[in-house]
């Protein structure tokens, strides 16, 4: 793992940010399950909504691994932030940048990385999961349009007050997947009520519906056709940013114990001078340490320009699946306060459990690694 | 308009303080721009802004001290001078005042900014020392500022309220923490600070760097264990009591 001097002060700058401006308000909006826009347009102004993206297109024209580093220290006091800025900028600012027209680019993409908008990126459906090549949603020609029907399912970002749009994917008449620039406010564009969910309450996540919404042919984003298979090549970007906030959350569920097994005293002495307890805190700062390395190799060869697509998914696969792991030891160690709100462990341990379902499951991901690996999986 | 902000590295306040004899450590520790200094430069950067002119920040401390140079560099501000020599260790604030002001004078100045005070030493003399040496007047506990044309209003924090304050530029202004919200530094601000000039002179004064001696640090005194008063109903009314006693209200 290599960053540099600047990528370390910037960390510093993100971090006082997120204590400072973040963290507050987290448990606040939590609870509430409403999504907190004030941060996340706060986020913009920091440029924290576009990092990767030139300026020329409203970015910061910072760098993929500055990225990570602030997806990471969002997710160290509030996931559901990390999420946000996840979702829009590896799913969404990510596709228009490395597909849009000029066009599109500066129609769209720039007040997305400016930080005034976000965005959804609508692939997943009621039906199509894992198999999004299963998607049931279509769009046929109709004159200077295209007329999109069906549904999305778990749609990050979608119904918020500053959304801007959605890239949905749908199945053309030749059987090919394409994708397609959806404004919010498009006739027969329905956004779905907000779902329940068990943890990231803060982030906004929608069922969309779309009924013979009809979208000129300039919002076909990429080449017709190409779009799924392009696609999927990008996921392979946010999955790695999905293990740098996976990575974040974990160290933020250590800061919590280390802070607590301080404080907190039995048998006449803090909790922390028990090898029992000290074991678990290792065993963390451990696994954290080894999963961080694995977010910022995969980061370098990502921005080098070089493969990476086996490692962003034993990343993904590995960082998430530890979060889930600390999260729970870490409400293990607070004990009884661990299972109470009013301690951030609860909420860090009901938001973990999703990191292994989103953005390919932890199933997906030993699938492509065994293919990687030059093994038959046989899925056909 | 040359705007120079006065900056200082300070060892992180988060970290416990260690000693070197008598004296704070201040090289091999984790060191920060003063927190202080971060309205000064913020301050520096929105007048440049709205009226034109660059801000230059200058700063006195050994050599690691350029990392507090750079996090300014790194907010906006257009270069920086740092002063480090060995035998400026342990200047007292007069003479960290005349290194100071001789470093601003071959800068070039219209306008100085500086913190209140520092934050690790706190003796919050230096700013109208520099103005003195300078021969130009200084304004002190700034809450506001407003330019026009050369002169600089500003709002004078005191107890009970706050005074108007007009001088003439060249003038010093020191800032309270109230001023502003000093922005967060650009991943893109961060790599070009690396790149913006920082003079790094030694030291413009000779002489001794100080008058000073401490004889000895001592821990501050155990804060005393509070009251405690049962509400009887009259909670209220005693909590008044309290604050009205403290001169709180």
């Amino acid at each position: 793992m290599s960053l540099s001097p600047e990528h370390e002060e910037f960390r510093k700058v993100v971090r006082a940010f997120a204590d400072r401006e973040v963290r507050p308000k987290a448990a606040y909006y939590d609870e509430r399950a409403e999504f907190p826009t004030d941060v996340i347009l706060a986020c913009g102004e920091q440029g924290f909504l576009g990092l990767p993206i030139p300026e020329r297109y409203g970015g910061a024209g910072a760098d993929y691994l500055s990225y990570l580093i602030c997806v990471e220290e969002l997710a160290r006091v509030d996931p559901s932030v990390a999420i946000t800025v996840e979702a829009h900028t590896s799913l969404v600012c990510n596709l228009l940048y490395h597909f849009g027209t000029e066009d599109q680019k500066t129609r769209w993409l720039t007040p997305l990385a400016a930080g005034k908008k976000i965005g959804a990126f609508a692939l997943t459906e009621p039906g199509a999961g894992s198999d999004a090549g299963g998607t049931q949603t279509s769009a046929r020609e109709d004159g200077d349009d295209y007329v999109i029907n069906g549904a999305k399912m778990f749609i990050t970002n979608s119904g918020t007050d500053i959304s801007l749009l959605a890239i949905a994917t749908a199945r053309m008449a030749d059987g090919q997947i394409s994708a397609f620039i959806v404004p919010v406010g498009t006739p027969g564009f329905e956004i779905g009520r907000k779902l329940r969910k068990i943890g990231w309450h803060a982030s906004d996540t929608r069922e969309l519906a779309f009924t013979d919404c009809r979208v000129p042919k300039h919002n076909l984003l990429g080449e017709s056709g190409k779009g799924f298979n392009q696609f999927l090549a990008q996921l392979d970007d946010g999955r790695i940013a999905i293990a740098a906030l996976a990575v974040g959350q974990a160290q933020g569920c250590l800061d919590e114990c280390l802070r607590y097994v301080a404080e907190r005293r039995q048998f006449g002495r803090p909790i922390g001078s028990f090898q029992a307890i000290q074991f678990k805190l290792a065993d963390m700062a451990t696994k954290i340490h080894h999963a961080k390395l694995a977010v910022y190799h995969a980061g370098n060869l990502r921005q080098n320009g070089d493969p990476f697509k086996i490692e962003a998914s034993m990343t993904k696969l590995f960082a998430t699946e530890m979060a889930v792991d600390i999260a729970r030891e870490a409400v293990q160690v607070h004990g009884g306060y661990g299972f109470i709100e009013e301690f951030p462990v609860a909420r860090f341990y009901r938001d973990s459990k999703v990191l292994e379902i989103g953005e390919g499951t932890s199933e997906v991901q030993r699938i492509i690694i065994a293919r990687q690996l030059g093994l038959d999986p046989g899925l056909r | 308009m040359n705007i120079v902000v006065t900056v200082k590295q300070i060892p992180d306040p988060n970290v416990a303080p260690q000693l070197d004899g008598n004296r704070l450590k201040r090289t091999g520790v984790a060191g920060v721009l003063d927190p202080g200094d971060e309205f000064g430069v913020e301050a520096g950067l929105q007048i440049a802004a709205a009226h034109g002119g660059e801000v230059t920040v200058v700063s006195m401390g050994p050599a690691q001290a350029m990392e507090a140079v750079r996090k300014a560099l790194s907010m906006g501000a257009t270069k920086g001078v740092l002063v480090s020599d060995d035998a400026l260790q342990g200047s007292d604030a007069l003479h960290t005042a005349r290194v100071l002001a001789e470093a601003i004078k071959n800068t070039g100045f219209d306008l100085i900014i500086s913190g209140v005070e520092s934050t690790d030493g706190y003796t919050g003399v230096v700013p109208q020392m520099i103005a003195s040496i300078l021969d130009i007047p200084s304004a002190t506990f700034a809450k506001s500022i407003e330019i026009n044309g050369d002169t600089v209003k500003i709002n004078r924090q005191t107890e009970k309220g706050y005074d108007e304050v007009e001088v003439q530029m060249p003038c010093v202004i020191t800032v309270t923490a109230g001023v502003n919200e000093p922005r967060y530094p650009s991943f893109k601000g961060i790599v070009e600070a690396k790149k913006k000039p920082v003079d790094e002179p030694g030291s413009p004064v000779a002489g001794e760097s100080t008058s000073q001696n401490v004889e000895s640090v001592n821990d501050a005194p155990q804060r005393g264990a509070g009251e405690v008063v049962e509400d009887d109903g009259s909670g209220a009314a005693k909590i008044a009591d309290f604050l009205a006693q403290a001169k709180v209200i």
